[in-house]
């Protein structure tokens, strides 16, 4: 509890772009066969710092087969919500779930080259207070630290729906469940929200069974995967409306609303289209009506390829299907990052007209079939994955692996974590700086990245960019 | 006579530095004031804003005056009730200071509702048992003029000073929470909602001990 708010805490994304720039990142580190412990690599990103660009510290698990994924912060500008009234928390502890174990942890990094484990929560203790299972995303709102969770109940966590849980902020006890009145929704990815408009929206992957071992080849072609989001009455805990994009609009993941809280728009990526591989963004908006609407807004073509150098799960296809696996949007609401880790392309959109975006940058880097070399001339396993764009829209960081059993069948040949960063012109353009590359330790990959005081996919801002 | 002037203008002044205290603390509202003009993108949603989060922190004033307004009339019980009241006032702070924890419930307010969560925020945190003893303070100076007159006059009277108590209050309240957000909103820009926001939990919780102690003092002596 500090006297004065957590100087990382800001009112509007514009003043958070104005805001030092980030001297470290976090990124997760795992092991795909669980032989290793997982953990936390802290990136040096000080600007002229001897030792830029390195893993300057490791928080080192104790447990294997936790399988880090997604992670986030205990506290981040949502604190100064105006409902609150109490914007002393202090923005020092990463909450980190292993997917695979549905273990969580929470880390300590106030002081980033100390950063150590301050208190782990045990599977059995979330099943037990929530029936959800596979925790992943993590934001902070109102009530606490909310996190969604892929899995239900039971070993294979389809003993009833997946869900958000709330856990308490600063003793980061697990509270329950957050849902009232679910309506259609059965399958969970990602959330987020806008706080004073009081609504939130919610995304679906699959249940556990359709990712653990590996993606289920028969479940994607008969549309099996989730293609629907949900828009909730946030405080009331209710599901207001359910969005179908269309069954073969396979797995529609990361939901990103657009920063300023007065704007009513946002995005989701979905990873394939099963009628014509094509990857896609839609773009989500509240009409006049008070009614949600979506419609999809960029397509990414797959890129006809010799089935001889395809994995044996695209052989049939003949091609590369772009698989759009994560996004991003900059503070500003200007840039949107799309990631096409199957061909190995980063794309940057101007999204300033959000219903035409316009294709403004691209860079390749690793790809199916294609394998382009970072301009160091190191290779770059799988593609362009977790992507993170710094508060100030200038660098972007991503990394490569997508998930342990996913990367083996999409790329059986390849093995390593790395990441990158690229520069953004002052117009646009995106272009791979040549000096930053981290090539992670041996038999760990990488995933999710955050950079210290806040990115572009933590803070909520309750107060518009003026 | 001339003591008895003093301490009603104390008293009084109690009420408008409460106001004027309650006004600052973030906790009480204003910063709602300059989110609503800017989410809204008009100049007169501050105002309006001001006068919702108004209403119900004078709401909860005066739910909280009222009933002490009616027992007043048990004009043997004067001083016990004066100190039953300075205790309780004591003990919320004291709760205050032990129990750090910030209200749940309010976070599950709707955000356009201002009047509700003006009032529940003022509930949450004994703003209007702040006002309690100085409040009977003033009843005690009135009820020593007055003594001889019917118990129905008295409570008339002391209902009127519970509404004109928590409407000087809410008045000075809203005075100092306005000019912080129309400062912050038209000049200073939201860079200073953060600056100007500090943690009063602790002042706050002490400044109900206090009160409530000058309270039960007060009764004892007889003021």
């Amino acid at each position: 509890m500090n006297l004065r708010p957590d100087p990382t805490f800001h009112a509007s994304p514009k003043l958070a772009m104005q805001a030092p720039v980030e001297n470290f990142a976090f990124t997760v580190m795992l092991s795909p066969d669980g032989s290793q412990s997982d953990g936390i690599a802290v990136i040096d990103l000080k600007p002229g710092s001897d030792t830029y660009g390195e893993i300057v510290h490791k928080v080192i698990v104790p447990n294997k087969g936790d399988e880090f994924h997604h992670f986030g912060w205990n506290a981040c500008s949502s604190s100064l919500s105006p409902l609150s009234g109490h914007a002393f928390l202090e923005r020092r502890y990463l909450i980190v779930p292993g997917i695979r174990s549905s273990r969580i942890y929470v880390i300590d990094v106030k002081e980033p080259l100390k950063a150590h484990i301050h208190k782990t929560i045990e599977p059995e203790e979330l099943f037990a207070k929530t029936g959800y299972s596979r925790p992943h995303t993590i934001h902070c709102g109102p009530e606490g630290i909310y996190v969604s969770c892929l899995g239900g109940g039971g070993k294979d966590g389809t003993d009833g729906p997946p869900g958000i849980f709330i856990m308490d902020c600063e003793t980061f006890e697990i509270i329950g469940q957050y849902e009232m009145d679910r309506g259609k929704q059965d399958k969970h990815y990602d959330f987020w929200w806008n706080l004073p408009q009081d609504y939130m929206v919610s995304s679906e992957w699959g249940l556990p069974p359709q990712f653990e071992n590996g993606i289920v080849a028969e479940d994607l072609l008969s549309n099996k995967y989730g293609h629907s989001i949900h828009f909730w009455d946030l405080r009331a805990r209710k599901n207001i409306q359910t969005i179908d994009l269309g069954e073969n609009h396979q797995m529609a993941l990361e939901i990103r609303p657009a920063h300023d809280p007065t704007k009513s728009y946002g995005f989701c990526g979905v990873v394939v289209d099963t009628t014509n591989l094509q990857g896609a963004i839609f773009t989500w908006w509240r009409d006049d009506n008070g009614v949600w609407q979506a419609k999809k807004t960029i397509t990414i073509d797959p890129r006809p390829e010799d089935p001889a150098n395809l994995p044996p799960l695209l052989q049939g296809f003949g091609a590369v299907p772009p698989l759009v696996t994560d996004i991003d949007l900059s503070l500003d609401d200007k840039y949107l990052y799309v990631a096409c880790w199957g061909l190995g392309e980063m794309h940057q959109y101007d999204v300033s007209d959000p219903m035409n975006p316009v294709l403004t940058g691209k860079v390749e880097l690793g790809g199916i079939a294609k394998g382009h070399k970072h301009p160091n001339g190191k290779g770059f396993a799988y593609g362009p994955q977790m992507v993170e764009i710094s508060r100030d829209g200038k660098r972007v960081y991503w990394t490569n692996s997508l998930y342990s059993t996913w990367d083996d069948q999409f790329y059986p040949d390849d093995e390593g974590g790395q990441m990158v960063m690229a520069d953004v012109g002052e117009n646009g353009g995106l272009t791979l700086n040549k000096d930053f590359y981290i090539d992670f330790p041996k038999g760990l990959r990488s995933h999710q990245i955050r950079l210290e005081g806040g990115d572009c996919s933590t803070d909520s801002f309750c107060y518009p960019s003026v | 006579m001339i003591s008895e002037l003093t301490s009603v203008t104390a008293l009084w002044g109690a009420v408008i530095f409460s106001g004027l205290y309650h006004g600052i603390n973030p906790g009480m509202g204003w910063p709602l004031a300059v989110s609503a003009a800017l989410m809204e993108r008009r100049h007169k949603a501050l105002p309006k804003a001001l006068a919702l989060l108004a209403l119900g922190h004078f709401l909860a004033m005066i739910g909280i005056l009222l009933p002490f307004s009616m027992m007043v009339i048990l004009i043997d019980w004067q001083v016990e009730i004066r100190i039953a009241a300075g205790l309780l006032v004591v003990a919320m702070g004291i709760y205050l200071l032990v129990n750090r924890r910030h209200p749940k419930f309010l976070a599950r307010v709707h955000p356009a509702r201002l009047a509700l969560w003006s009032f529940l925020a003022a509930m949450a945190h004994g703003a209007g048992l702040m006002l309690v003893p100085i409040y009977l303070g003033l009843c005690a100076v009135g009820m020593e003029d007055t003594g001889h007159l019917a118990a129905q006059t008295l409570m008339g009277n002391n209902i009127v000073t519970a509404f004109l108590v928590a409407l000087v209050h809410t008045v000075s309240m809203t005075f100092a929470g306005g000019v912080i957000a129309v400062v912050i909103y038209a000049w200073l820009g939201l860079k200073f909602l953060s600056r100007t926001w500090f943690n009063l939990d602790v002042v706050w919780a002490a400044s109900l001990v206090l009160v409530g102690a000058i309270g039960i003092y007060s009764a004892y002596t007889g003021h």
